[in-house]
């Protein structure tokens, strides 16, 4: 019997790769975007200005992953 | 066209749409729980996005209409039981709220029906195992084990943000998630339908050996599939919403972000995998992932259970479908009146305490646990 343990093995680390990325960028752009909640919070000293860049590159990171993952199902599926 | 041709294409429609309604769940329930979508614009959402989903892929729809069982050795009449063994258990654990997964019937349903009809031999269980059973099985782990990372690098990361404002925050992104997964499933489960009649108008001898899906076949596979999606499955999204785990947004963004992965992976490598097995996988994760103790690890033995049950259950069903449809003059039409018995039956035990977009989000009564607290690591 020949189990595809490759193809699962591939599966697992792709997706494991893409979703973690993903939940991580949005999670610091949706966190360096948020008051702090209480005054010693490390990421919120910094600069408003850098925090939104910082945000901006994270759910632009985001939402190229999700174009890609639409151009994975409708071209190469 | 022969007359069990056209109601076998019927009964395989009627299939899709306890697909439908039985897996809104796998795709909404996360996003209706924590209020990220209304209960009627999410079920409207998904199975608008089932049917473009429906259209963007066959690969799954080739797999299977060649690679269970031998198309030579099968007819119309055996299609048919296999299909009244899935819809009936399809009906059932829809009726218990338990998320099982419809690929699992569909494939025991076929699978018995096979057996009792043309013998073991015509059963091809190297393919069962490879391309089913082994895939299934290590589906929800794999996104158990993804949604868990994920969530609790959401909730690492975020800690000391306004809870709050992190909460609007993934709210917004639970949107875009949860359409995916539709999007996905829509690509994943649309297919299995298309791929049953594909093999049943090549078994009639409509189509030639290995041919891909008609475009009529496409488009009223999608069009099931998106009517009973919309028509939702209340009873298992509030089993997944609500009784494994009380999920906030950032558990729910990690889910569904987890299940589109997971999904959209697995299709591209032409697996049939479970939706239901996934997602399922993903919740649990995503609980687990916050705070171990808040998730009822009992519903997973029962859920484990209907899991195991499935592909035998409807296989028991469709065999002895395939028995009677078989071995007697008019069985068919025993089998065909039987079922739509059964099916009005499970719907009246249904109306008894009905589930609906009203009351989806009610408290679990009995709860053991704790009131949720909005975001942060305990």
């Amino acid at each position: 019997m020949n189990i595809a343990w490759g193809d699962l093995g591939v599966v697992f680390l792709v997706s494991f790769g893409a979703a973690v990325g993903v939940i991580v960028l949005f999670t610091v752009g949706v966190t360096v975007l948020s008051p702090a909640q209480d005054a010693s919070g490390g990421l919120h000293e910094v600069h408003l200005g850098v925090r939104r860049a910082v945000a901006g590159l994270c759910f632009l990171a985001c939402a190229l992953a999700v174009l890609y993952g639409l151009y994975l199902i409708v071209f190469k599926a | 066209m022969q007359t069990i041709v056209l109601l076998t294409i019927v009964t395989a429609l009627l299939f899709d749409f306890t697909n439908g309604f039985h897996d809104t769940a796998n795709a909404m329930a996360t996003s209706i729980a924590t209020g990220a979508l209304q209960p009627k614009v999410a079920v409207l959402i998904s199975g608008a996005l089932n049917l473009v989903g429906a259209f963007l892929s066959v690969t799954v729809a080739k797999t299977i209409s060649s690679g269970l069982v031998n198309e030579a050795k099968i007819t119309p009449v055996v299609i048919f039981c296999g299909l009244v063994g899935a819809i009936m258990w399809n009906l059932l654990t829809w009726l218990l709220g338990l998320p099982s997964s419809s690929s699992h019937a569909l494939f025991g349903g076929l699978i018995g029906a096979t057996w009792v009809a043309a013998g073991a031999d015509a059963v091809k269980f190297a393919s069962v195992i490879n391309k089913v059973l082994i895939p299934a099985f290590t589906a929800p782990l794999v996104a158990g084990v993804v949604a868990l990372t994920g969530t609790y690098l959401a909730y690492r990361i975020s800690r000391r943000a306004d809870h709050d404002a992190v909460s609007g925050g993934f709210k917004v992104g639970q949107v875009a998630s949860a359409s995916l997964v539709s999007l996905a499933h829509g690509t994943n489960d649309a297919q299995k339908t298309m791929g049953v009649i594909t093999l049943l108008l090549i078994t009639a001898g409509t189509l030639p050996p290995g041919s891909g899906p008609p475009f009529w076949v496409i488009l009223a596979a999608g069009l099931s599939i998106a009517l009973g999606t919309y028509l939702g499955g209340w009873r298992i999204i509030r089993t997944l919403g609500k009784r494994i785990t009380e999920i906030e947004t950032p558990q729910g963004f990690a889910a569904e972000t987890t299940s589109t992965a997971v999904l959209l992976v697995s299709t591209k490598l032409g697996f049939p995998l479970s939706t239901t097995q996934v997602c399922t996988g993903s919740i649990f994760g995503a609980g687990a992932g916050k705070k171990l103790a808040d998730v009822r690890w009992n519903l997973a033995g029962q859920m484990v259970l209907a899991w195991a049950l499935t592909l035998p259950s409807a296989a028991i069903v469709a065999g002895v479908a395939a028995w009677t449809a078989l071995g007697f003059p008019g069985g068919t039409v025993v089998v065909a009146v039987a079922a739509v018995a059964i099916a009005a039956g499970i719907y009246a035990l249904s109306r008894r305490e009905p589930i609906d977009a009203s009351n989806v989000n009610a408290p679990v009564v009995g709860s053991a646990l704790a009131p949720a607290v909005a975001g942060g690591v305990a």
